[in-house]
């Protein structure tokens, strides 16, 4: 059920004296359990709970040709399905804004933050490179799908394995892999986003919270600077509200890493 | 919290009883000797006769049920309510007590406003509400807070027992809906809390007897 006007009004006024209705600070993360190993087809998987939201997320690689504009680097694709077993929200059926805006953002927060050395990923120059294909299912919605499945999407990078290629054969040799990992930065990139209501900004809200918010900006940070940021939802945020975001997010930033730093292999 | 007063959870196909000697109740049906459970909900066996209470489900609507529920569309002479069952509820104008502008529905209830009502009919068109009852109407204030309308009966209690104690020791108004929708109002937001959080123990514990001596103990812990 969507959430009641009643109990937006109460959130807000609840917010405005800095308190949440689970009791947490407004710039603090539910529990995060970092899961992997979790597919056995896929070259690496994760599953990510923040409280009780849940993301499954798969890795795939295969052989292609490069495009054009980066002949000697890697292709990176993400896709997102929000699956209807999660919320009584979701359909099937062709993806809608939401599906779509998620795998928009990680995909950019995994370009940008240059977290994969795509570089490495090329075979032969103009020819044959590693596609990266980054899949994120939703298990279940109780707010916060995005920095579910951003981290999702690190920790499945992480725990990645390069499959065996024939060279002679030029055929992928699916199911064996080599012992070579995704060459990876070693900082990690994560994803905050900041969900604005009334005028404070929260971080990871439950789903009435999220029912309720108007404006959003996800940030994707990697050690000190900013390398992704995407607005999302209608209410437009002013240059102040802009620069309390972006200092709000540098300290939840190093909250995050530091609960799933331990979790990532 | 020990065996003895955790009531048995059964699923659907469980053999919950072999023998002729055994009648199936609700919930239950009989496949040769064996009466096995068509949902997933707690056993009980009383003289025999063998039920099984849901513990999930939809809400089935009944006449003469108190429920909560959400202004969905204003028609010409009215308003379309959704209940959470599959057939829209109605409330027609006329169960307003006073002179309605019939242009101006929105100023009584607007969409998106709750409101409680109680079931006054069921019929092919669809469910019919009534407000001329003490406690009905429009709520202004509060929270809603939604749980499986099948756990209900266990929020109440028996003669009201549970209810009754959620209400003393938070000190608030509370209104059940049997379509599984609770309204809680009192004087503080951390008070309304301390009421949701109450109810949701019970919603969650929904399987153990003994459950209100439970709940005393739950705000012993959780006193402030």
């Amino acid at each position: 059920m969507e959430t009641p006007k009643l109990n937006a009004e109460r959130i807000k006024k609840y917010i405005e004296h800095e308190k949440r209705f689970d009791g947490r600070a407004l710039d603090e993360f539910r529990e995060i359990v970092v899961e992997t190993g979790i597919s056995k087809n896929a070259e690496g998987s994760a599953r990510v709970k923040i409280g009780k939201t849940e993301v499954l997320v798969g890795v795939k690689m295969d052989v292609t040709t490069p495009y054009p504009d980066s002949p000697d680097k890697g292709n990176l694709m993400v896709g997102a399905e929000l699956t209807p077993l999660s919320s009584p929200r979701f359909e099937s059926g062709p993806p809608k804004f939401p599906a779509i805006e998620t795998g928009r953002i990680i995909d950019r927060i995994v370009r940008e933050s240059k977290f994969i050395e795509m570089e490495k990923l090329c075979i032969k120059e103009g020819e044959k490179v590693w596609n990266v294909m980054i899949d994120i299912y939703s298990l279940n919605d109780d707010g916060n799908l995005l920095d579910a499945a951003g981290i999702g999407a690190i920790a499945a990078l992480s725990a990645s394995k390069i499959p065996k290629y024939d060279e002679e054969k030029e055929k992928v040799l699916f199911g064996e892999w080599s012992n070579k990992n995704i060459p990876l930065s070693k900082e990690v990139p994560v994803s905050i986003t900041l969900y604005k209501i009334g005028s404070k900004f929260i971080v990871d809200p439950s789903l009435e919270e999220e029912d309720i918010s108007e404006a959003k900006i996800t940030i994707g940070r990697k050690g000190d600077y900013i390398s992704s940021m995407q607005k999302g939802d209608l209410k437009p945020l002013t240059i102040q509200e802009m620069h309390q975001a972006i200092e709000v997010s540098e300290r939840v930033y190093n909250d995050v890493l530091k609960k799933i730093e331990k979790q990532l292999k | 919290m020990s065996e003895k007063n955790q009531r048995k959870v059964v699923i659907p196909g469980e053999v919950l009883a072999k023998g002729n000697e055994y009648l199936p109740g609700e919930g239950t049906e009989r496949r040769g000797s064996e009466i096995i459970s068509l949902k997933y909900g707690l056993f009980e066996d009383s003289n025999k006769l063998i039920k099984v209470i849901p513990l999930s489900g939809v809400y089935q609507p009944r006449r003469g049920n108190v429920v909560i529920g959400k202004v969905e569309n204003i028609t010409f002479n009215g308003w379309v309510i959704n209940i959470g069952t599959a057939e829209t509820a109605f409330i027609s104008i006329m169960e307003i007590p006073r002179f309605v502008n019939k242009n101006e529905l929105e100023s009584v209830m607007d969409i998106g406003e709750m409101v409680v009502a109680k079931i006054w009919s069921i019929n092919k068109r669809g469910i019919d509400l009534s407000l001329k009852s003490r406690g009905l109407g429009k709520i202004d204030e509060g929270i809603i807070l939604a749980i499986n309308s099948n756990r209900v009966p266990r929020v109440i209690g028996k003669e009201g027992s549970m209810i009754k104690l959620i209400k003393d020791e938070t000190g608030c108004e509370i209104t059940v809906g049997q379509n599984g929708l609770i309204w809680i109002k009192g004087d503080s937001i951390e008070k309304e809390l301390h009421a949701k959080r109450a109810i949701l123990f019970v919603a969650e514990h929904s399987f153990l007897s003994g459950l209100t001596e439970e709940l005393k103990k739950w705000f012993d812990e959780n006193r402030k």
